[in-house]
């Protein structure tokens, strides 16, 4: 269809919407002035001084360590309850499993954080750092099941039937055919429990205890004082953290593509 | 034409000797899926060295009859013998059958030469022997050069190859090939045809192949068992299938015919004795030599295929053969063939297939002429089912 | 010769075959049960015990709960002592029912809101070029990449009375420069941060229901003599529905329960439900009251749930 005037101006408006708070976040972590409305000159001051802020640092290395680890054991999760919804068609208590997969989703989060946190206390464990760490693998495997699930019903079974056919044992079969082709989709899955785990505030303020204050429950507090070019500089990093990682992951797949496509034509040139 | 020719076929048919142990037997087999039956009570014996077809629309059940001798689904009753073995409770990784899929299902991570390799990893054979197999598979399907390519970088043809050795690389017992050449064009698809033909006799190994396309089961079996709805309708050699269908099923699945309903006005067969039986359909008298069990008063269906009626503007001489007179509605111009759509005085429509012998542009019957549909009497059948 | 030589290796068969189901079969059952008891343990034991803590007493112990039911043997007790008070205040006391009132009423604008920003947005990206496509798609979800909080708090400075709106408005003449934006802090802020936030939610499953819409349908209606703006509304929204739905859904639901845009862009007057319970939680310390008001809140959003997990499923 023909690019219509009327479809660019919306696509500008709304990119300008979602883009120029952060942009604007951005260029205020080099304002020299502590002002915020007022732009004193370029400057790197207050990535000195966070870098210089221990809490804030400390904070950064523990909410790292947690989405490291929740991402890593949500991913896990998360892929076998994908193959679980995927592939093993009814079992006792499949809708309850599907309900408990997408519930999360959308699920607010002073719910969840407030029934997590009851349950650790009814378990009398004592919260911290593990604590946050289970909560954000709960929610986090949901949606790399979600991603994970999308790619499996894309997967061409026959693949691991004739791996089966050729004496590949399942598990055998699910590593070296499955896991390989879908592995993809479990790395996209992997990188959005990260970011979800490096985001939140709600659901680790509950879960948390003493000694395991994550970056957000720490800017969180801090911006409630109000808006510090400090907060603006932490705020900058992260967000270029996540942004390369995004570019890097989108340029892997158009590499990808452009193989494929590169494949494709030695194909269609052997067979001639 | 083929290249290089195999070795000329022996008379192949261990099927009429009673004494002949069947290679894989499917006994009472039952497949429910759910209320669905997809495979009904069936019982099917298939001998070593054959090439068989399975060949029904979607839907028949052959792709699901053909699925359990892998061991991708359990019978839900009946079970499964291969050399007398029950293997319905053997899991497929440890079947001795092999399947080449109908999307070739090759390993799209892997090189063509480890994809071939995978089967023979799995019996943790040696390197060397490994190497050596794979070498030879590839020789066989003419593949050597592309070895180290990934499957997405071969065209249709060549991942056809590829699929089948690889799922020939373990020499199987039995090997079945799921629509083998669906994905092919017509061309490419004949040529492929007389290969895996030869590939089968001279490794001397059982092919079961599941098909809809009726010409590609005509062309390389053996036997062919025609399935509807879960059963099997008849097995038969190709030839028996078109010229002997048990049933208007099979009759009609089978290339091109005529079917009328008809009565039986007069018979002089019986099952096991051949004889004349006289019919009419709807008024016009028609007469069948063959073998048959129905009875006059019963109603049958008499079938004709368009290419053993003869057309011609004079009326036929011989009193004996049957003749119908009717009007050229359509010609159908194949090349090879032109068919008559003719329309006769009761306002029923035969067809009448004539080879184009000469290269004549104005053939000498057109459209609304009257003509003479004649065939002799052991050219039609009498079709109790 | 028959009977011997078919029993033997029968047995041989049936016992491998065996074998490789037995494990095959376990695999497959720990494949369901990892998933399955975490799932249970941190997600659905958690709601027995907020609802079971909602029906307990306050106390001024840590936790400041009095357990209602200690171990299997007391359920007489339990049913005896069990205790609906928390959920009789949240009814006495008005500002809960207003608080909850609110929520649904911010949630309902916002989700329309959304659908007013994003279903322009969703179908202009619906029919870019395919070549733009993908790199409009990563450009709605790099937003959703980065924080939340602090997608949030750049608002913040925009918002504030002296923050960049009032100083660009200044600029450029539409104010005097002694008036001062009074946005900050009121639910008109909530608005603004609740469609910033959650637009990309809301055009990611707009989009792909109507990126794969087959365009030809359009051409189909305009060969039949539909003109453009007719056919939008008989072909293109009527199949879009099921992205409107799922989108709704997945911008409805959470914020009903939003803490993060009420608490920093909301004034005081700003109820919403999430607010409350972080207040009863953090600042009154009164458990029960909180699993009291989260319960509710939850089969407030049930019905939305299940029409999500529906639309869901259809979609899977």
């Amino acid at each position: 269809m023909k690019p219509s005037r009327f479809d660019a101006t919306v696509l500008a408006l709304c990119f300008a919407f979602l883009y120029a708070p952060i942009v604007i976040l951005i260029v205020y972590s080099f304002n020299a002035s502590r002002l915020v409305t007022v732009w004193g000159g370029f400057s790197l001051n207050w990535y000195k001084v966070m870098w210089s802020n221990q809490g804030l640092m400390d904070a950064a290395w523990i909410t790292a360590r947690v989405g490291v680890i929740s991402a890593t054991l949500g991913t896990v999760l998360g892929t076998l309850a994908a193959l679980a919804l995927v592939r093993f068609g009814r079992f006792p208590g499949r809708m309850l499993f599907s309900g408990m997969i997408y519930a999360p989703l959308v699920m607010p989060e002073v719910i969840t954080g407030l029934s997590l946190l009851l349950l650790f206390v009814a378990l009398g464990v004592d919260r911290g750092f593990w604590t946050v760490t289970i909560a954000h693998t709960t929610f986090t495997m949901c949606y790399v099941a979600i991603v994970v699930q999308s790619r499996l019903l894309t997967f061409d079974r026959s693949l691991e039937e004739a791996a089966l056919d050729l004496g590949c044992p399942p598990v055998k079969t699910f590593f070296r055919i499955t896991l390989p082709l879908i592995l993809p989709a479990v790395l996209a899955g992997w990188m959005l429990a990260f970011s979800l785990s490096l985001d939140d505030l709600v659901i680790a303020s509950f879960t948390t205890g003493p000694g395991a204050t994550t970056l957000p429950i720490k800017i969180y507090s801090q911006v409630r004082l109000g808006v510090t070019p400090e907060i603006n500089a932490i705020c900058t990093i992260l967000i270029a953290l996540v942004t390369l990682g995004v570019i890097a992951a989108s340029i892997s797949t158009k590499r990808a593509e452009l193989r494929r496509i590169r494949d494709e034509h030695l194909a269609v040139r052997n067979a001639t | 034409m083929a290249k290089t020719l195999g070795p000329v076929k022996r008379k192949f048919s261990p099927w009429m000797d009673p004494a002949a142990e069947p290679f894989i037997r499917f006994e009472n087999i039952t497949k429910r899926f759910g209320t669905f039956t997809a495979v009904d009570n069936l019982t099917l014996d298939i001998y070593e060295r054959e090439f068989f077809s399975l060949l029904g629309p979607s839907g028949c059940g052959k792709t699901t009859l053909m699925r359990m001798l892998a061991g991708f689904e359990e019978p839900t009753e009946g079970r499964i013998l291969l050399q007398g073995k029950d293997i319905s409770n053997v899991p497929p990784y440890k079947r001795p059958t092999n399947m080449m899929f109908q999307s070739y299902a090759l390993f799209p991570h892997m090189t063509v030469e480890k994809n071939i390799a995978f089967g023979l990893e799995q019996d943790k054979l040696s390197k060397g022997e490994i190497a050596g197999r794979v070498e030879e598979m590839l020789k066989l399907v003419k593949l050597e050069q592309f070895a180290k390519r990934k499957p997405n970088q071969l065209s249709g043809g060549q991942r056809q190859r590829v699929a089948l050795a690889r799922s020939l690389a373990k020499r199987p017992k039995v090997l079945l090939l799921d629509e083998p050449l669906g994905a092919l064009d017509k061309k490419l698809r004949e040529e492929t045809q007389f290969e895996l033909m030869d590939i089968q006799h001279s490794l001397g190994l059982t092919f079961l192949i599941v098909t809809h396309d009726q010409e590609e089961a005509m062309t390389v079996s053996d036997r062919i068992a025609v399935m509807d709805k879960g059963v099997i309708v008849q097995v038969a050699t190709p030839a028996e299938i078109y010229e002997a269908p048990n049933s208007r099923y099979v009759a009609d699945f089978i290339g091109d015919i005529n079917i009328v309903e008809a009565a039986v006005k007069e018979t002089r067969s019986a099952l096991g004795a051949p004889g004349l039986v006289e019919l009419d359909s709807k008024g016009l008298s028609l007469a069948v030599e063959q073998e048959c069990a129905a009875v006059r008063g019963d109603t049958v269906a008499f079938a004709i295929r368009p290419e053993k009626v003869r057309i011609s503007a004079d009326p036929p001489l011989d009193r004996s053969v049957n003749a119908v007179h009717g009007e050229v509605w359509d010609i159908g111009y194949l090349g090879d063939f032109s068919v008559f759509i003719v329309k006769l005085e009761d306002g029923r429509v035969m067809r009448a297939a004539q080879a184009n012998v000469s290269r004549l542009v104005d053939r000498p019957i057109t459209f609304g002429d009257m003509v003479w549909l004649t065939w002799p009497v052991e050219a039609g059948l009498v079709l109790t089912r | 010769m028959a009977a011997s030589s078919d029993t033997a290796p029968k047995t041989n068969a049936k016992t491998t075959g065996d074998d490789g189901g037995h494990s095959a079969g376990l695999s497959r059952w720990l494949v369901v049960a990892i998933p399955y008891l975490w799932l249970a343990i941190f997600f659905v034991a958690p709601f027995l015990i907020i609802f079971k803590i909602s029906l307990s007493d306050t106390a001024i112990a840590i936790p400041p709960y009095t357990p209602v039911f200690e171990g299997f043997g007391a359920i007489g007790d339990f049913v005896s002592q069990l205790d609906f008070e928390n959920y009789v205040f949240l009814t006495d006391d008005p500002l809960y029912i207003e608080a909850y009132i609110s929520s649904l009423k911010i949630a309902l604008v916002s989700t329309v809101l959304l659908l007013i920003v994003g279903y322009p947005m969703a179908l202009a990206m619906a029919r870019a070029s395919s070549t733009i496509r993908p790199t409009l798609v990563m450009l709605v979800i790099l937003p959703f990449w980065t924080s939340f909080l602090i997608r949030v708090y750049a608002w913040i400075g925009i918002l504030k009375p002296d923050g960049l709106l009032t100083l660009l408005l200044h600029a450029i003449g539409l104010m005097g420069p002694d008036d001062q934006v009074q946005i900050f802090r009121t639910d008109t802020a909530v608005y603004i941060g609740m469609v910033y936030s959650y637009l990309p939610f809301m055009v990611l499953p707009l989009y792909s229901a109507l990126e794969k819409m087959d365009h030809s349908l359009i051409e189909a209606a305009n060969d039949l003599g539909c003109p453009p703006w007719k056919a939008f509304w008989k072909i293109t929204f009527p199949l879009s529905l099921p992205g409107v739905i799922a989108g709704s859904m997945i911008c409805f639901i959470p914020i009903t329960g939003e803490f993060v845009i009420p608490d920093l862009l909301g004034g005081a007057d700003t109820l919403m439900i999430g607010k409350t319970l972080w207040t009863e939680f953090f600042g009154n310390r009164d458990w029960p009251l909180a699993s009291a008001v989260a319960v509710v809140l939850l089969v407030l959003l049930v019905v939305p749930i299940m029409v999500f997990q529906n639309q869901q499923k259809k979609v899977a």
